[in-house]
């Protein structure tokens, strides 16, 4: 059979979906592909288009699924569109003067830059914000704009909606001064009310956004070099170039000329199937009208690419309407609406909270006998919109005010009242009853089972939250075995280990575990054997337990090669030391970096040139800092009473003891520090493990401190205490966490997970260190004395040791010979790996 | 009849493999440790060793499929369900040590090279 041809114009994000869609289910390929594509590349991530000043580059933008046009009879033609099509011929005609004849023409068009009709918006250095072109041309006109020297550069963002505020990110990120003009006398008009909006500039303007509403561009002049902005208000604005975003418009030119049926406001008119007035012609994505409307989301776009797909395969798909409901970080400040945002129902009702000072909105919209959720608006925090839009039609499970109040979040909204066909992900429309009945169906016990089952949480992730509530709602028990090999957790690990005296990894496999031991449980127990002080990591059994970082005394990097990071503890070091570290580095043309921690990290090294390196370290009287350990790391300090005309104590000094005092200890996850002299903090130790901040009558201490992945502030432990104090409950905290903790916890998540007798986190973890109610106060101390006195340099102890040494070559069969596969190349006049080229064999 | 031609052929191919290869002493096998790799040097090939707990060996490429850095040989040994196996010490990854697939992608594979100890010493198969 003659297979038949369907011709998609354009190469969007709706159009590419469209045969991927096509492709995925037209397993007999009955059907032709052939993509017409405007623009030199191929379908990209126009929604994350302000990332590619993040430093995303436009290959990462790319989302064509691999290998998509090399099937057979899938084409697609970069820089050629459509220029005519004959509905009665089945013939379109592009720009290259090819003639297509097919059977199926889908319209996947997109949208065009709306831009108002200001004098002067043709100007040099007047720019739209849609294709990767538009982002290079602002780009090279912000780079001359600095170029000139005269200061930061100006930019104006026309338009105040969505893609208003991402262009005008874009131009923060090219170190521009943005100004935001909206005609509407709020940003984002269409998703956010008027206390929202509100709130938004506020918090938009602290970001270093200058913002314009209720006014418009009246005149743009040319100004010498300069572009002369001036708004209806009177306000004149000195900028180097302009955006224009102030909308889209949907491209219907080519349907317009062929005689098709548009929308009342443009927009090429389709049905439920999204097919034309002409038969064969389909239109999708934001070049269509349909159901009354234009959608400018990619969303329903999405959806009407699948419905085509289906439609030409025989399938029965209609369009039923899209949620526009949204949740966006723009500018990093979280804004959600959804439902009937902006209270159109009639008798509707709005119940507002709004928090100036803690810098968040929210409204809900209920139905006139407020029984109904109808809407709502978040604008700061927007955390409960994976609860609320669920509900939306739905009857309110409570309060309203309740159910927005801060705090209130999960447990005030309840997921038991969330009904079982709601959908908890809108992307992949997966009811809460799907969810449910797959995790008990399935025996799921985490989040990953969930999404492979349901494809829940797998697009935008916004519901995952949700999913693991639903996890422990439904009963499920998560396991605490470390892994196939041991049914016990880690803590209850450590306990066999300690009371049964077992030292090596494989007694305390062959009496209470089975197997040999995986990747999670022998570093796991590496790490609990060390805590007990077993000797060198890297003696007899030990060393095979270990992770390459720790086997190395070193952390791997991404090709192959190790960096080093000697110990300065508190971040204190002399002139001379500073300069060893130099001269090693420039002597093993090593990469450095100064780490947050205050240190020097070195990177580029490989294994048999780190003994080498650390030769000299030791000698200049360096030792290990243990960045390659789930150990302590660093104590950060600031200058303190020393120096500081602020700082009520020395600082720097007790940052030094206490470094001295815990380096090497072995947990179960990394530990860092902090000390500050002040209450102005400069040392961050509130973001640490264990934070230190000088009063005037000794010391505060904070613990469960993070930054990083899952950002937590510190709790306050411990007020005006002495230091012998302050170093007493440190030591408990720390013998605590290292015999109590899950593997890879950090003291964030333990301070959290710690109860018993119905005392929670903080109050019970005082009572264990400070009142001792486990009467286990003089057996930490002990086991942190024993630390103490036994602590020797790992790196030393490597040097001084032949057996040891031997493990620091890369061949067996060819100690001396260096990776042949490591090479660098030289930026910013250092080193920089070449990436590896994976061989075609193996992947 | 044609069974026969078939059979003449397979046995001719064998022959020839095994005249092309040629096998090469890399280390002793004492100085393997029990569930610890190493990493040799042939030619220009890079090619890990493992020695598992009961005492066989294996030898899988040394690349790790998913990064391109040449490191499985730093990798832990274990084994997953019985089976004996290597996880990738940059991003975790499962290698079979016997087929050199991929426990947890089956997609993809480090290829697997002949091994084998004689006298003491462990030795590569090189073509």
């Amino acid at each position: 059979m003659q297979r038949q041809h369907v011709v998609v114009v354009g190469n969007g994000m709706v159009g590419q979906r469209f045969v991927e869609a096509l492709k995925d289910r037209d397993t007999d390929r009955a059907w032709r592909v052939t993509v017409l594509s405007e623009e030199p590349r191929r379908a990209y991530d126009r929604v994350a288009l302000s990332s590619y000043f993040d430093g995303v580059s436009a290959e990462e933008l790319d989302v064509v699924a691999d290998g998509c046009y090399d099937a057979d009879g899938y084409t697609l033609h970069l820089d050629e569109s459509a220029v005519s099509f004959d509905p009665a011929e089945r013939v379109a005609v592009t720009s290259k003067g090819q003639r297509l004849t097919y059977d199926a023409l889908v319209l996947a068009t997109g949208s065009y830059p709306f831009v108002p009709p200001t004098p002067g918006n043709d100007l040099p250095n007047c720019f739209v914000y849609r294709t990767i072109d538009d982002l290079d041309d602002i780009r090279a006109a912000a780079e001359a704009a600095a170029a000139k020297g005269r200061g930061r550069p100006a930019g104006m963002v026309v338009g105040g909606g969505l893609l208003g505020l991402e262009a005008a990110r874009a131009l923060r990120l090219l170190g521009l001064s943005p100004h935001v003009v909206e005609m509407a006398p709020r940003l984002m008009p269409l998703q956010v009310d008027e206390g929202g909006g509100a709130l938004l500039k506020d918090m938009i303007e602290q970001l270093d956004v200058t913002v314009h509403v209720g006014t418009s561009v009246s005149v743009i002049k040319q100004d010498d070099d300069r572009l002369l902005a001036t708004l209806a208000n009177g306000t004149e604005l000195d900028l180097d170039l302009v955006v224009f975003s102030a909308g889209i418009r949907p491209r219907d030119q080519l349907a317009r000329e062929t005689g098709l049926e548009l929308g009342p406001r443009g927009g090429i008119a389709v049905n439920e199937i999204c097919r034309t007035s002409q038969p064969n012609v389909y239109a999708i994505g934001e070049c269509a009208f349909i159901n009354g409307m234009v959608y400018g989301l990619v969303a329903p776009g999405y959806s009407m690419a699948e419905i085509v797909a289906d439609q030409l395969l025989g399938g029965e798909k209609t369009f039923t309407g899209a949620d526009t409901s949204t949740k966006l970080k723009l500018l990093g400040v979280d804004v959600a609406s959804f439902g009937d945002a902006m209270a159109t129902t009639e008798g509707a009702l709005e119940v507002t909270l709004n928090d100036p000072v803690q810098g968040s909105y929210a409204k809900l919209v209920v139905s006139d006998d407020a029984k109904t959720l109808l809407g709502g608006v978040l604008v700061g925090d927007a955390s409960k919109y994976t609860m609320l839009r669920p509900l939306v039609g739905r009857a309110l499970p409570g309060n309203p005010v309740t159910m927005i109040a801060p705090g209130g979040g999960d447990s005030a909204i309840g997921i038991d009242s969330l009904p079982g066909d709601a959908q908890v992900c809108s992307c992949n429309g997966v009811t809460k009853d799907d969810i449910c009945g797959a995790i008990v169906e399935h025996d799921l016990t985490d989040v990953p089972g969930i999404k492979a089952c349901t494809k829940a949480g797998t697009s935008c992730g916004s519901c995952v939250p949700m999913l693991k509530t639903l996890l422990s709602a439904t009963g499920v028990e998560v396991s605490t075995a470390l892994c196939e090999h041991f049914t016990m957790s880690r803590a209850e690990l450590f306990e066999i280990a300690r009371t049964e005296r077992i030292a090596t990894f494989t007694a305390l496999i062959q009496q209470h575990g089975k197997g040999r031991g995986c990747d999670i449980c022998k570093p796991a127990v590496a790490s609990i054997l060390a805590s007990l002080e077993h000797g060198h990591i890297l003696d007899g059994e030990q060393a095979v337990l270990q992770d390459t970082n720790d086997r190395y005394l070193a952390n791997i990097q991404k090709n192959g090669t190790y960096s080093v990071v000697p110990r300065v503890p508190g971040g204190e070091i002399t002139p001379e030391k500073l300069i060893a570290i130099g001269e090693v580095a420039r002597d093993f043309g090593l990469y450095t970096k100064i780490t947050g921690g205050q240190r020097v990290d070195l990177l580029g090294a490989r294994v048999e040139q780190l003994p080498s390196i650390w030769r000299r370290l030791v000698a200049a009287g360096f030792e290990s800092g243990h960045a390659y350990g789930k150990a302590l790391r660093t104590v950060k300090s600031c200058v303190g009473s020393t120096w500081c005309r602020y700082g009520v104590q020395d600082s720097v000094s007790l940052a030094i003891d206490l470094e001295l005092r815990y380096r090497g200890i072995r947990s179960p996850h990394k530990i860092k520090a902090g000390v500050s002299g002040c209450a102005r903090e400069c040392a961050e130790a509130q973001s640490k493990d264990i934070g230190v901040i000088a009063t005037e009558n000794g010391w505060n201490l904070y613990v469960g401190g993070n930054g990083g992945f899952r950002p937590r502030h510190a709790d306050l432990l411990l007020s005006d205490v002495d230091t012998e104090t302050l170093i007493r409950t440190i030591d408990r905290f720390i013998m605590f966490y290292i015999r109590t903790a899950d593997r890879l916890q950090r003291t964030s998540l333990w301070v959290e997970s710690l109860s018993a007798d119905g005392v929670n986190g903080l109050d019970y973890l005082r009572s264990v260190l400070v009142e001792d109610s486990l009467g286990i106060g003089a057996e930490l101390d002990e086991a942190m004395e024993h630390h103490v006195a036994q602590y020797e340099d790992e790196w030393a102890a490597v040097l001084d040791d032949p057996d040891r040494l031997r493990r620091f070559a890369t061949f067996v069969n060819a100690p001396d010979a260096p990776d042949p596969s490591i090479s660098f190349e030289i930026e910013r006049g250092q080193i920089k790996p070449v990436p590896v080229q994976l061989m075609e064999v193996t992947r | 009849m044609t069974s026969t031609v078939d059979e003449k052929a397979m046995s001719d191919d064998a022959v020839s493999l095994e005249a092309q290869q040629r096998w090469v002493p890399v280390c002793r096998y004492d100085d393997l440790q029990p569930e610890c790799g190493v990493t040799a040097l042939v030619g220009d090939r890079q090619i890990a060793i493992f020695r598992i707990y009961e005492g066989s060996v294996y030898a899988l490429d040394n690349q790790d499929p998913f990064t391109g850095a040449f490191v499985l040989g730093r990798g832990i040994v274990g084994d997953r369900n019985g089976i004996p196996t290597v996880a990738s010490p940059l991003l975790k990854q499962v290698f079979d040590l016997r087929t050199g697939k991929c426990l947890d992608d089956s997609t993809v594979g480090a290829a697997v090279h002949p091994i084998r100890v004689r006298d003491g010493m462990v030795e590569l198969a090189v073509t």
